[in-house]
This record gives structure tokens, sequence and C-alpha cells, in this order.
């Protein structure tokens, strides 16, 4: 395993803008040598640096076992993240990573899976939906259900529209507020579980966004006898080092960078009720 | 261990001698600016005469006295803390060149060999608490590492603890037991040496030590016991780490962000806190930049940001995850309390809060519901 405490020099080859605010990176290292040791899970995250001005921590979007670029889905929201924006390809950046924990995927194989996410193009998802996609016959039934504040702010529309026609497989859209002609629910993504065709009792869910709505959902899909342990979230906390040194990502005796990000509902329940821990 | 023999008082300049021969810089403390600090000793000259210090909550002050030891008072604002966890310093550089390649490099410096003397048993808990985050978590701390290495601990049992001390009711004093180079019970005419690693030895081996008698040995003894006889404070009895799980909704934390400032002094003398945030200073020139780490503290406003948002807006949340984490998170973390009893941050409170009282509060409140 490389050095993950000191960035290494990465190279953007593709650049893709998915909305107004929302683009993404493929990287690669400038290192070849690198790019054959660098190993990811899904729903791990690298911290990327802009020369002179810091460091973010980013998911990592694309499959683990495609070797030639890493993609990362970025919202462009302030200091470092404007900065990330203006890259183009050939353009140099630091990487440093993978970090924590992903998502349980192996371990959950002929299983049907539901994805639930609130927010805007929430990257830790994406490297789920991406990787059972590419792997469809090994997952049972799989429902993503997808919540927007407004129906502006969806992104993929055709990707979801093109997964609404597969097989065993279910999408629901939520936006809080919809703009006119936006086909699908308006109000909480919660209100749309009663439509799952899967047995949420029996499947694997992982969510990710806002901590109220994955604590609403877990709630709800406890009540419809699924396991805390089936459940799992992926959280967010400020980060500086990503390797359980700098404390910021504290998240009551967890370290959200190395015990995280994604923890089974079991781990958290104690705490998510509670906001400002 | 036992002891290897007796220092009289006149010939403990021999000991900095042979720190110096060993190639080691020698750390002690000093009067400065009227409270006792950790700096550059060549002489003896330069430790505390004839000062006692006088601690409460929110209070430090040093008296003069007819005194003739140099180590009867407690502990002023720093531990170990600063020599190997460092208020600042660059973790790494990156040049950038003008075709905009970007090369990163960090530094492998070597510090010097430190000797630091004057090491009490909570300097050395918190020591052991912090090698425990730095080195033997998932990911080695280099630099922490680099200055670990190069300490020579000597240690002093302590014999005139403050009113804010509670190091025997935490488990990890007043009486130094393990993890030191050296180890000396202060007599009035010189000190009792005892040795616990084959440093201490190499030491011990250039210093003119005399027998010890039994008399200086009972003395010792009861110094020691007095030193616990001394101390006031306690924790609280029960399982805090339960406890404050279960008290994350008290109205307790309200009432103490009502005297709070959230300055984060607590945090900055504490021996045990580590977090600390990360920045870059670009050069002028635009050239090369320093990504440099500083210590943080769970009550600044940056330590909870997320875009958008502070997690821990308010003080009392910013103060519940201060005694939560030390006192119930460090468990799970790392086996144990992350508090070591040294005090500290009672005396250096701007207002006053005394952990010890807010823990019996809230241990009271558990234990009602
Ligand atoms: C594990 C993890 C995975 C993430 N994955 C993605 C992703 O795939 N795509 C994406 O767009 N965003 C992701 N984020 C959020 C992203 O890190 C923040 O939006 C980003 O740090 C904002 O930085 P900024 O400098 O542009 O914003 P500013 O608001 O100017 O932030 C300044 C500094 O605050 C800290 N900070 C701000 N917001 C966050 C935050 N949400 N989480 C942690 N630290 C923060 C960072 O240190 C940042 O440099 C993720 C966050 C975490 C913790
Ligand atoms: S979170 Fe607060 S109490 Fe815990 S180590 Fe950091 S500064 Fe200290
Ligand atoms: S990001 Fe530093 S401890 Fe988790």
């Amino acid at each position: 395993m490389f050095d993950r405490q000191t960035p290494h020099e990465a190279i953007v080859v593709r650049r893709t803008q998915e909305s107004d605010t929302i683009f993404s990176l493929g990287l690669r290292f400038s290192d070849d040598e690198l790019n054959q040791q660098y190993r990811f899970q899904p729903g791990q995250f690298n911290m990327l640096y802009v020369f002179g001005i810091g460091e973010v921590p980013i998911s990592i979007v694309s499959d683990p076992q495609s070797t030639d670029e890493v993609i990362h889905t970025i919202r462009t929201v302030g200091r470092v993240t404007r900065v990330l924006e203006k890259l183009k390809p050939g353009d140099r950046l630091g990487i440093r990573g993978p970090f924590g924990r992903g998502w349980p995927l192996a371990s959950l194989q002929h299983r049907d899976i539901l994805v639930v996410t609130g927010g805007l193009g929430c990257a830790p998802s994406v490297s789920i939906i991406n990787y059972i996609m590419r792997r469809r016959q090994q997952f049972g039934r799989m429902a993503i259900i997808q919540g927007v504040k407004h129906s502006e702010d969806l992104i993929w529309r055709e990707r979801y529209k093109e997964w609404m026609q597969l097989d065993n497989t279910q999408v629901l859209l939520a936006a809080d507020v919809a703009s006119h002609g936006w086909p699908w629910h308006v109000g909480l993504v919660t209100e749309l579980l009663p439509q799952l065709d899967l047995d949420v009792s029996q499947a694997a869910t992982m969510m990710c966004g806002p901590e109220m709505m994955m604590l609403a959902t877990a709630k709800q899909l406890l009540e419809k006898r699924a396991s805390a342990q089936n459940i799992w979230l992926s959280m967010e906390r400020n980060m500086q080092c990503a390797v359980g040194l700098c404390g910021h990502c504290q998240y009551g005796p967890d370290f959200i960078c190395k015990d995280g990000p994604v923890f089974s509902y079991a781990d958290v329940q104690d705490r998510l009720p509670r906001r400002n821990i | 261990m036992s002891f290897r023999g007796f220092l009289l008082r006149d010939h403990f300049d021999t000991l900095l001698t042979a720190l110096h021969k060993l190639g080691a810089h020698c750390v002690g403390p000093t009067v400065m600016d009227d409270s006792i600090h950790y700096t550059t000793l060549t002489s003896s000259t330069q430790l505390p005469q004839q000062v006692h210090d006088h601690q409460g909550p929110g209070h430090y002050r040093l008296s003069t006295s007819t005194e003739s030891r140099w180590f009867a008072w407690a502990n002023g604002a720093q531990a170990l803390k600063p020599l190997v966890f460092v208020p600042q310093e660059i973790l790494w550089r990156s040049e950038r060149d003008s075709e905009g390649n970007l090369q990163f490099s960090n530094s492998k410096q070597e510090p010097p060999l430190t000797a630091v003397i004057g090491v009490r048993a909570c300097d050395l808990a918190a020591l052991a608490l912090q090698d425990q985050h730095f080195l033997d978590g998932l990911e080695q701390d280099s630099a922490y590492a680099r200055r670990r290495q190069q300490l020579i601990l000597i240690a002093v049992n302590c014999t005139h603890p403050s009113a804010n001390c509670f190091c025997h009711s935490s488990g990890d004093g007043p009486e130094v037991k393990q993890d030191y180079d050296l180890l000396l019970d202060e007599l009035d005419d010189g000190f009792a040496v005892r040795s616990a690693s084959p440093m201490g030895e190499k030491i011990c081996q250039q210093l003119q030590l005399e027998a010890l008698t039994n008399s200086q040995q009972d003395e010792i003894k009861h110094a020691n016991l007095r030193a616990i006889e001394q101390q006031t404070k306690h924790l609280p009895e029960g399982n805090l780490e339960q406890a404050l799980k279960n008290l994350q909704g008290s109205g307790r934390w309200q009432q103490i962000a009502e005297r709070c400032l959230s300055c984060g002094n607590c945090t900055a003398v504490c021996p045990s806190c580590f977090c600390h945030s990360q920045h870059d200073e670009p050069a002028a020139n635009s050239m090369s930049s320093a990504h440099i780490r500083q210590w943080d503290s769970c009550f600044s406003h940056g330590h909870s940001y997320i875009h958008g948002m502070v997690i821990h807006n308010e003080t009392r949340f910013r103060y519940r995850q201060w005694l939560t984490h030390k006192f119930s998170g460090w468990f799970e973390q790392y086996g144990r309390s992350g508090c070591v009893g040294c005090g500290r941050c009672i005396t250096w409170c701007p207002v006053g809060i005394d952990v010890t009282e807010e823990l019996h509060a809230l241990a009271e409140e558990y234990d009602n519901v």
C-alpha cells in the first residue's frame, strides 16, 4: 500500500458537465505504477488536492474493476470545489486515498437491493448503482428511490429513464418542489416506500443523503420488519486527514473517515436521531 | 523498579552533563511570565527556585517561599504534548512548475534527541494516550513518531499536587510507575534515582550516586502517600462511559454553555487532546505551497463545519462533544478514559468551569433517572 498521507500527482483525463453545478472528473495517477497499485471499494473516498488551496473528501463513483480512470462526481459549493470545477483534461491535481469502509456489496450477492438517496447527485449511491448495473445478474431485484429538493436538481434523468425499463428494476423519483411537467412524485422519498415491489424485510438497503431523511426511511423500514443490520448508510462530517488522526470527523466514538463513511444502521441508531453530534 | 542510588543536589548538573554527552538537548521547567514552562535547560539554576504554585478553578499563581526544593509545585500549562505533537508544523509541500506539473514531498528531518526533565505521572499517562492515538491506529503519524523516538523521559514524583489535581482518582498518579527512563524522588539534599530503560542505565553510569538509606526510602513512601491525601478532587464513581451516552439530551449542557466561552483553552492545555486542522500556505510566487497542520479544538467554529452548516453550532454541543469524547468515546477508541487527572482544564478555564464538578452533576442526574 502506498503513502495515503501525502498526495500523489494525478491528471484529469476526462471532464463531464452533469448539470449546472455538478461535474465529473476522471483521474489517472501520473505515475503508472500507482495506477496498477491503486484499488478501492464502492463507497470509499479520496482526498482531492488543489494546489495552494486545500483538500476535500470526494467519493469514488467509477467501477472498482476499471483501472483506466478513477471518476469523481462533484458539486461546486465552495473554495476547493470551485477550483476543481475549472479543471480541464490535462490539468494536474493531487490525490490520496482510498479511505474508509465502503458498501458491503461483495456480501450482498443474490440479495434484493434498495437504494435510497436524497439531495443533489448523491455520489456514494451512484457508486452502488453503477456497480450493480454492471453485474446485474449477481443481484436480485433492485429498487432505487431518489429524492431531490427541486425537480430541476435531478441529474441523469435519461439514465433513470433507461433503468426504469430494465427487468427486475424499479426506479421511483420524488421532488419536494416540482416544476410543470414533472411526471413523478411530488413530496418526500419516504412517501414512496409503500410503492416498492420488493420485500424490504429481506432486502439490503443502502442510503445516503440528509441525515433526517435517512432516519425517517430507516424507521419506516424497521416498521416493515427490516433489520437494522440490513440497512447501511453513508455519513459525512468535516474531514482533514482521512486517516483517523485529526479528530474532525468524530461521530460519537467513531471516526467516519476510517470506521465509515458507510455504517450499518444498527451501529449509529443511538446517535442518528440527535442532530448536532 | 528499584533505586539505583542518591544524587546529591550539588551534583544535579552532572545529570545535565551526562545528557549533553549523550547528545541530548535538555528541556526542563523554568519560571517565565509568572508561570512554569518547559524550556531549554543548561543549568540547574534555571529550575524553579523557592517556588510554589497555587491553582484553583480559573486560577494560577506562583508564590515565593523558603522552599529549598525545585519541584515543589504541581504543573504548568504545558505537558509533553507540544514536544511531540507540535502546535504547528508542515506536513508536506507541493511544488508547481511552469507547465503545471505538481511534485509532493515531506520532510524526513531527524528531530534532535531531547531529554525532558521533570515529567510527572499525569504527563506520562497522557503521552501513552497520545502514543495510542498517533502511533497505534490505522496509520502512524510519522512526524509524531520521529519526535517520540527521540525523547528521553526523566520523571519526578509529585510531592505537591495542586488543588485541581485528581490523578489519583483517574488512576494515573501521583506516583510514576512506568514508561520513564529515569525517575527522581526529591528530598531536601538531593534526589533518589531509579532507572527503567537501557537509556536510563546509560545515564546512571555517568552519575555519582550515593547509597540510599532506609530512612530516605521511608521518607519517599510517606511523601507519596501525602501526595495522595492532598488531592481533594475526584471523578464520580460509576460507569461514565454509559452515563454520558445516555445523557446527550441533558439540560446540564445548556447550563454549562451559559458559563462556557467556547474559547478552547481546555483543549489546548489538555495533554491528550489530539485534534488538528490542515491548511495550505502558498508561497508569494505561487510556485510552491506548504500544507500545514495546526492544533484545533472541538470548541472552534470550523471543527464541525461541513458545507452550509456547522454541526456543533452552539456552545452546549461543543462542550458536550468535549466531555463526551474525553470521558466516554475514548473508552471505545482507546480502551480507557481520555482524562489523566492533571486538572489543567480547570486551572486554565477563564471562567473556572470544573470538569469534575460537571461530571458529578451529570453522574447524579444519571443515577436519578
Ligand atoms: C466521505 C465524504 C464523501 C464526499 N463525497 C462527495 C462527492 O462525491 N461529491 C461531492 O460533491 N461532495 C462530496 N462530499 C462533500 C464535499 O467534501 C464538500 O462539498 C467539500 O468539502 C466542500 O469543499 P469546498 O472547499 O468547495 O467548500 P467550503 O464550503 O468552502 O468548505 C471549506 C472546507 O470545509 C470542509 N468541508 C466543507 N463541506 C464539507 C463536507 N460536506 N464534508 C466534509 N468537509 C467539508 C472541507 O475541509 C473544505 O475544504 C463528501 C464528503 C465526505 C465527508
Ligand atoms: S474532539 Fe475535542 S475533546 Fe476530543 S480530542 Fe478533539 S479537541 Fe479534544
Ligand atoms: S478525517 Fe481526520 S480523523 Fe477522520
